[in-house]
């Protein structure tokens, strides 16, 4: 049963991040990702973990994709649609992608990452453990994220402001 | 062994088909309320404006709304020339499913025991640990119904209220997140079942949190698009705003949206702040019926507020917004956790 909801899950995903990539209209591609990110969220309910769900429903579809949606908007679609973004055509593309595979994979299969698992934490999925966890054990990574998300709104507030002259 | 597995299956089926029984009764319920809502709605309206309101179908108007439906129903279906077909068939279904959506999630009662089968009942779809995020994050969603239908009918007012309105929703869901946190550090948990059970005893949240109440209920009214927050649809200046374009069961897809949401925050309100189902002073606890009266109360104060106020300027909006809102609910936060150590 989990498994049958898991393919489906996972399909769904796939196929609209193929379409974020591959739709010419940029409106389009914005919905596309915002089907994957919540077919994303379905699995991580899947994986007992609902407060990832909701956060990542939360900050992604709620918040991010409306802000790009905002920003893709403004944009001349028409034009947008017609012109490409890499220049070169298909071959270029395929180049890389197959370059990407390649490195993915080697990594994958020399490394012992994947054996390891990272500190394996055992989580209960409930609101309270993450919270403990994230202010003691991970106090450190989780101050430094805060200090670049700060480093980053105060390079958006310096980039928007009008020059004074 | 094959017995006990037999039964464990006849209960966990019984199980689901409750659940199943639970998710259409509340989705019947949704979809009708609009129908008294907006009789109520233009009754009210009527009186605070001294006329009578709806009077000529049905005594007293009642069966308006029935007419208004068939009308809906019948009318001509128009998608504008160069609007983006896809788009503008998908906006009105993405306004609604996350309005409906939300009630998964949300408790109208403790349990109740059927009498005869000695069963008992739990009044809600599902308690999950993470139930008010879970509500904030899908009815955030509800805003790409106005986004798209604003932006696919390829015309300047609805684009200009599908963007209106996306800015303003991103703007006021950070207070009213906020204002839920200071709940939330009361009473310890996420889930809106604990949340009401820390309330019993006339312990209303809205005792402690005065504040917190105050911005939930701004932030909420222009969340759900109301007067005077209702800028997406500013008639004066945008026509209708991002459904100038709909008509007939498209349209009614959004107003359907929007009248589920105004209940949805009522809910929420009397859930966050006003002790769920707990009953007010000391009058005895009837299942749901205090629930309902408190809910209804709500509804007919936005009904109220949206006949009284005057709309907002944009700059204006965004003002109370930023520089109001967000700071107090700050300081909320602040002095609840100053409360609590």
């Amino acid at each position: 049963m989990e498994k049958i909801f898991f393919l489906i899950f996972a399909i769904m995903a796939i196929a609209s991040a193929i379409g974020v990539v591959s739709l010419r209209n940029p409106v389009h591609s914005a919905i596309s990702l915002m089907a994957c990110f919540f077919q994303v969220a379905a699995i991580f309910v899947l994986l007992r973990s609902p407060f990832l769900a909701a956060v990542q429903v939360f900050l992604y579809v709620g918040a991010v994709m409306v802000l790009f949606l905002f920003v893709i908007m403004m944009l001349d679609i028409r034009k947008a649609t017609i012109s490409r973004f890499v220049p070169g055509g298909l071959f270029w593309i395929v180049v890389i992608l197959i370059a990407l595979v390649y490195e993915i994979l080697a990594v994958i299969s020399k490394s012992n990452l994947l054996a390891r698992r990272v500190a394996a934490v055992r989580l209960d999925g409930t609101v309270a453990e993450i919270g403990k966890t994230l202010f003691t054990e991970y106090l450190l990574p989780f101050e430094v994220v805060s200090v670049i998300l700060l480093v980053a709104l105060i390079g958006a507030i310096v980039m928007g402001k009008k020059e004074i002259k | 062994m094959s017995h006990e597995l037999i039964t464990m299956d006849i209960n966990t089926l019984i199980e689901v088909a409750l659940i199943i029984v639970k998710v259409i009764f509340v989705s019947l319920t949704l979809f009708a309320l609009p129908i008294p809502l907006t009789w109520m709605e233009r009754k009210v309206a009527g009186h605070i404006q001294l006329r009578l309101g709806p009077f000529r179908v049905g005594p007293h108007g009642i069966l308006q709304p029935v007419a208004d439906m068939i009308k809906l129903m019948f009318k001509e279906d128009i998608v504008p020339d160069k609007a983006d077909r896809r788009l503008f068939w998908l906006a009105p279904l993405l306004a609604m499913v996350p309005a409906f959506a939300v009630y998964a999630a949300i408790p109208f009662g403790d349990t109740v025991k059927i009498p005869f089968v000695d069963k008992e009942i739990t009044l809600y779809i599902s308690d999950m640990n993470v139930g008010i995020l879970y509500i904030l994050a899908i009815s955030g969603m509800s805003v790409y119904g106005l986004i798209l239908g604003g932006w696919a009918s390829n015309s300047k007012y609805a684009a200009m209220g599908g963007i209106r309105s996306s800015a303003q929703m991103i703007s006021y869901e950070i207070a009213l997140s906020f204002a839920c946190v200071a709940v939330v550090m009361i009473a310890n948990s996420l889930s809106l079942l604990d949340i009401v059970n820390a309330q019993k005893e006339l312990h209303w949240n809205i005792i402690y949190q005065p504040l917190g109440f105050i911005i939930f209920l701004i932030a909420a009214l222009a969340e759900i698009n109301r007067i005077p927050f209702d800028l997406p649809e500013d008639e004066g200046t945008l026509a209708a705003g991002y459904h100038v374009e709909y008509s007939a069961m498209k349209f009614s897809f959004f107003m359907l949206a929007e009248y589920v949401a105004m209940v949805t925050v009522s809910v929420l309100a009397v859930i966050l702040f006003f002790g769920g189902w707990n009953a007010p002073l000391f009058l005895p606890e009837i299942p749901i019926f205090w629930f309902v009266a408190k809910v209804a109360f709500f509804i007919y104060f936005f009904m109220w507020i949206r006949f009284t106020l005057p709309r907002y300027r944009y700059d204006q909006l965004m003002t109370i917004g930023w520089k109001i809102l967000l700071p107090l609910s700050l300081l909320n936060i602040l002095v609840t956790g100053l409360f609590l150590l």
